[in-house]
Protein backbone atom coordinates (compact mmCIF):
# COMPACT_ATOMS: atom_id res chain seq x y z
CA UNK A 1 0.00 0.00 0.00
CA UNK A 2 1.20 3.16 -1.38
CA UNK A 3 2.41 5.36 2.01
CA UNK A 4 0.82 8.32 0.53
CA UNK A 5 -2.00 7.58 0.91
CA UNK A 6 -2.40 6.80 4.94
CA UNK A 7 -3.50 10.54 5.60
CA UNK A 8 -6.21 10.21 3.14
CA UNK A 9 -7.87 7.01 5.29
CA UNK A 10 -10.74 7.40 7.05
CA UNK A 11 -11.51 6.08 10.40
CA UNK A 12 -14.76 4.97 10.00
CA UNK A 13 -15.13 1.95 11.18
CA UNK A 14 -17.25 0.46 8.12
CA UNK A 15 -14.57 0.79 6.18
CA UNK A 16 -11.92 0.16 8.71
CA UNK A 17 -13.84 -3.27 8.05
CA UNK A 18 -13.22 -3.85 4.62
CA UNK A 19 -9.64 -3.00 4.81
CA UNK A 20 -9.22 -5.12 7.75
CA UNK A 21 -10.59 -7.95 5.96
CA UNK A 22 -8.53 -7.73 2.98
CA UNK A 23 -5.20 -7.59 4.67
CA UNK A 24 -5.89 -10.30 7.36
CA UNK A 25 -7.04 -12.36 4.69
CA UNK A 26 -3.59 -11.93 2.72
CA UNK A 27 -1.95 -12.26 5.50
CA UNK A 28 -3.80 -15.31 6.48
CA UNK A 29 -2.98 -16.79 3.00
CA UNK A 30 0.87 -16.07 2.91
CA UNK A 31 0.86 -17.73 6.30
CA UNK A 32 -1.04 -20.88 5.27
CA UNK A 33 1.96 -20.92 1.72
CA UNK A 34 4.96 -20.47 3.81
CA UNK A 35 4.34 -23.08 6.23
CA UNK A 36 6.68 -21.94 8.74
CA UNK A 37 6.39 -22.83 12.65
CA UNK A 38 4.67 -20.67 15.38
CA UNK A 39 1.15 -20.82 13.53
CA UNK A 40 -0.78 -19.54 16.50
CA UNK A 41 1.95 -16.18 16.93
CA UNK A 42 1.59 -15.86 13.43
CA UNK A 43 -2.28 -15.38 13.27
CA UNK A 44 -2.24 -13.02 16.14
CA UNK A 45 0.19 -10.88 14.58
CA UNK A 46 -1.33 -10.60 11.15
CA UNK A 47 -4.78 -10.33 13.25
CA UNK A 48 -3.39 -6.80 15.06
CA UNK A 49 -0.98 -5.82 12.20
CA UNK A 50 -4.05 -5.85 9.81
CA UNK A 51 -5.98 -3.84 11.94
CA UNK A 52 -3.61 -1.47 13.12
CA UNK A 53 -2.67 -0.77 9.13
CA UNK A 54 -6.08 -0.33 7.97
CA UNK A 55 -6.99 2.15 10.91
CA UNK A 56 -3.96 4.10 9.82
CA UNK A 57 -1.52 6.33 10.80
CA UNK A 58 -4.56 8.89 12.47
CA UNK A 59 -5.32 7.05 15.45
CA UNK A 60 -2.74 7.15 18.19
CA UNK A 61 -3.03 3.53 19.50
CA UNK A 62 -2.64 2.17 16.06
CA UNK A 63 0.36 3.79 15.78
CA UNK A 64 1.41 2.79 18.67
CA UNK A 65 0.49 -0.99 18.03
CA UNK A 66 2.68 -0.75 14.69
CA UNK A 67 5.57 0.43 16.87
CA UNK A 68 4.69 -2.54 19.42
CA UNK A 69 4.89 -4.79 16.29
CA UNK A 70 7.90 -3.98 14.90
CA UNK A 71 9.74 -3.55 18.28
CA UNK A 72 8.86 -6.99 18.80
CA UNK A 73 9.93 -8.79 15.79
CA UNK A 74 13.19 -6.22 15.82
CA UNK A 75 13.66 -7.40 19.31
CA UNK A 76 13.57 -11.10 18.32
CA UNK A 77 16.39 -10.96 15.20
CA UNK A 78 18.58 -8.67 17.66
CA UNK A 79 18.21 -11.58 20.21
CA UNK A 80 19.53 -13.88 17.85
CA UNK A 81 22.38 -11.73 17.34
CA UNK A 82 22.38 -12.08 21.71
CA UNK A 83 22.19 -7.97 22.25
CA UNK A 84 20.76 -6.38 25.18
CA UNK A 85 18.36 -3.06 25.29
CA UNK A 86 17.42 -1.42 28.47
CA UNK A 87 15.91 1.30 26.73
CA UNK A 88 12.28 0.71 26.62
CA UNK A 89 12.02 -0.03 30.73
CA UNK A 90 13.68 3.49 31.01
CA UNK A 91 11.40 5.38 28.73
CA UNK A 92 8.55 4.02 30.82
CA UNK A 93 9.40 4.85 34.01
CA UNK A 94 9.55 8.48 32.74
CA UNK A 95 6.23 8.40 31.31
CA UNK A 96 4.29 6.76 33.88
CA UNK A 97 4.90 9.23 36.87
CA UNK A 98 3.92 12.49 34.46
CA UNK A 99 0.43 10.91 33.80
CA UNK A 100 0.01 9.75 37.32
CA UNK A 101 -0.66 12.95 38.86
CA UNK A 102 -3.91 13.98 35.86
CA UNK A 103 -5.73 10.11 36.73
CA UNK A 104 -5.39 10.71 40.70
CA UNK A 105 -6.71 14.70 40.57
CA UNK A 106 -9.77 13.59 38.53
CA UNK A 107 -9.99 10.22 40.76
CA UNK A 108 -9.73 8.06 38.35
CA UNK A 109 -8.27 4.77 39.70
CA UNK A 110 -8.69 2.55 36.97
CA UNK A 111 -7.37 4.72 34.60
CA UNK A 112 -4.48 3.06 35.55
CA UNK A 113 -4.86 0.10 34.14
CA UNK A 114 -6.98 1.34 30.91
CA UNK A 115 -3.37 2.66 29.99
CA UNK A 116 -1.95 -0.79 30.23
CA UNK A 117 -4.70 -1.89 27.92
CA UNK A 118 -4.65 0.50 25.26
CA UNK A 119 -1.86 0.64 22.92
CA UNK A 120 0.28 3.81 24.07
CA UNK A 121 -1.93 4.88 26.54
CA UNK A 122 0.60 5.16 28.55
CA UNK A 123 1.96 8.50 27.24
CA UNK A 124 -1.07 9.91 26.71
CA UNK A 125 -3.62 12.43 28.51
CA UNK A 126 -6.72 11.55 30.55
CA UNK A 127 -9.01 13.24 27.41
CA UNK A 128 -6.98 11.76 24.22
CA UNK A 129 -7.00 8.21 26.79
CA UNK A 130 -10.64 8.23 26.86
CA UNK A 131 -11.12 8.97 23.21
CA UNK A 132 -8.53 6.31 21.60
CA UNK A 133 -10.24 3.83 24.08
CA UNK A 134 -14.00 4.61 22.61
CA UNK A 135 -12.34 3.97 18.92
CA UNK A 136 -10.24 1.18 20.03
CA UNK A 137 -12.96 -0.82 21.13
CA UNK A 138 -15.52 -0.07 18.08
CA UNK A 139 -12.09 -1.40 16.16
CA UNK A 140 -11.50 -4.67 18.49
CA UNK A 141 -15.25 -5.40 17.60
CA UNK A 142 -14.60 -5.28 14.26
CA UNK A 143 -11.79 -7.70 14.47
CA UNK A 144 -13.84 -9.82 16.26
CA UNK A 145 -16.36 -10.12 13.66
CA UNK A 146 -14.53 -10.65 10.74
CA UNK A 147 -12.55 -13.27 12.66
CA UNK A 148 -15.30 -15.45 13.09
CA UNK A 149 -16.39 -15.14 9.60
CA UNK A 150 -12.87 -16.48 8.78
CA UNK A 151 -13.35 -18.93 11.02
CA UNK A 152 -16.77 -20.08 10.06
CA UNK A 153 -16.04 -20.52 6.45
CA UNK A 154 -12.76 -22.06 6.62
CA UNK A 155 -14.49 -24.79 8.88
CA UNK A 156 -17.41 -26.32 6.80
CA UNK B 1 -12.80 26.57 32.23
CA UNK B 2 -13.45 24.96 35.89
CA UNK B 3 -11.61 22.54 36.78
CA UNK B 4 -11.20 20.21 40.96
CA UNK B 5 -7.75 20.72 40.65
CA UNK B 6 -6.00 23.18 43.16
CA UNK B 7 -2.57 22.46 42.53
CA UNK B 8 -0.86 24.76 40.23
CA UNK B 9 0.07 23.58 37.30
CA UNK B 10 3.05 23.88 34.84
CA UNK B 11 3.04 26.32 32.26
CA UNK B 12 1.93 25.02 28.44
CA UNK B 13 -0.24 22.17 29.70
CA UNK B 14 -3.64 22.65 28.65
CA UNK B 15 -6.09 21.71 32.08
CA UNK B 16 -9.23 19.34 31.43
CA UNK B 17 -12.82 20.62 31.94
CA UNK B 18 -14.93 18.25 33.49
CA UNK B 19 -16.96 18.68 31.17
CA UNK B 20 -14.71 17.14 28.44
CA UNK B 21 -14.16 14.28 30.85
CA UNK B 22 -17.95 13.37 31.22
CA UNK B 23 -18.56 13.63 27.77
CA UNK B 24 -15.87 10.89 26.77
CA UNK B 25 -16.88 9.20 29.87
CA UNK B 26 -20.61 8.88 28.91
CA UNK B 27 -19.06 8.11 24.88
CA UNK B 28 -17.52 5.01 26.36
CA UNK B 29 -20.50 4.08 28.44
CA UNK B 30 -22.70 3.65 24.90
CA UNK B 31 -20.24 0.97 23.44
CA UNK B 32 -20.12 -1.20 26.53
CA UNK B 33 -23.18 -3.42 26.42
CA UNK B 34 -23.26 -4.45 30.78
CA UNK B 35 -23.66 -0.86 31.13
CA UNK B 36 -25.11 0.80 28.42
CA UNK B 37 -28.56 -1.14 29.09
CA UNK B 38 -28.76 0.31 32.97
CA UNK B 39 -28.83 3.72 32.04
CA UNK B 40 -30.86 4.61 35.02
CA UNK B 41 -29.87 7.69 36.61
CA UNK B 42 -26.11 7.86 36.34
CA UNK B 43 -23.60 4.98 36.39
CA UNK B 44 -20.12 6.45 37.98
CA UNK B 45 -17.38 6.92 35.71
CA UNK B 46 -15.08 5.27 37.94
CA UNK B 47 -17.51 1.87 37.34
CA UNK B 48 -17.49 3.16 33.69
CA UNK B 49 -14.05 2.90 33.04
CA UNK B 50 -13.54 -0.44 34.91
CA UNK B 51 -16.24 -2.30 33.19
CA UNK B 52 -14.19 -0.59 30.01
CA UNK B 53 -11.28 -2.34 31.39
CA UNK B 54 -12.82 -5.53 31.98
CA UNK B 55 -14.15 -5.12 28.39
CA UNK B 56 -11.11 -4.74 26.39
CA UNK B 57 -9.67 -7.36 28.53
CA UNK B 58 -12.92 -10.11 27.29
CA UNK B 59 -12.50 -8.63 23.43
CA UNK B 60 -8.54 -9.81 23.77
CA UNK B 61 -9.34 -13.18 25.18
CA UNK B 62 -11.53 -13.60 22.20
CA UNK B 63 -9.30 -12.35 19.60
CA UNK B 64 -6.53 -14.52 21.16
CA UNK B 65 -8.91 -17.45 21.20
CA UNK B 66 -10.08 -16.69 17.61
CA UNK B 67 -6.50 -16.86 16.32
CA UNK B 68 -6.31 -20.39 18.57
CA UNK B 69 -8.93 -21.60 16.10
CA UNK B 70 -7.66 -20.64 12.82
CA UNK B 71 -4.34 -21.49 13.13
CA UNK B 72 -5.26 -25.17 14.21
CA UNK B 73 -7.42 -25.11 10.86
CA UNK B 74 -4.31 -23.82 9.03
CA UNK B 75 -2.66 -27.05 10.68
CA UNK B 76 -4.83 -29.20 10.12
CA UNK B 77 -6.78 -28.59 6.46
CA UNK B 78 -5.51 -29.04 3.13
CA UNK B 79 -7.58 -26.26 1.51
CA UNK B 80 -7.29 -25.05 -1.91
CA UNK B 81 -7.72 -21.83 -3.88
CA UNK B 82 -11.24 -22.27 -4.43
CA UNK B 83 -12.25 -21.69 -0.88
CA UNK B 84 -10.15 -18.24 -0.98
CA UNK B 85 -11.98 -16.83 -3.77
CA UNK B 86 -15.46 -17.75 -2.08
CA UNK B 87 -14.27 -16.07 0.99
CA UNK B 88 -13.32 -13.34 -0.56
CA UNK B 89 -16.72 -13.05 -2.77
CA UNK B 90 -18.84 -13.70 0.39
CA UNK B 91 -16.84 -10.84 2.47
CA UNK B 92 -16.36 -8.23 -0.08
Amino acid sequence: MNPKTYHHISSNPSSVKSRFTRGFLRAFKKIKRQQRPYLYGRVKIAADKSLALAVGSRRAWSRALLWKIHYKAWRQRSRFNNKKKLLKENKKNKKNKKKKNDDEEVGFRHAKELRKLVPGGEAMDLCSLLDETAHYIKCLITQVQVMKSVDQIYSF
Amino acid sequence: MSSRRSRSRQSGVPSITDDQISDLVSKLQQLIPEVRSRRSDKVSASKILQETCDYIRSLHREVDGLSDRLSALLASTDNNSAEAAIIRSLLM
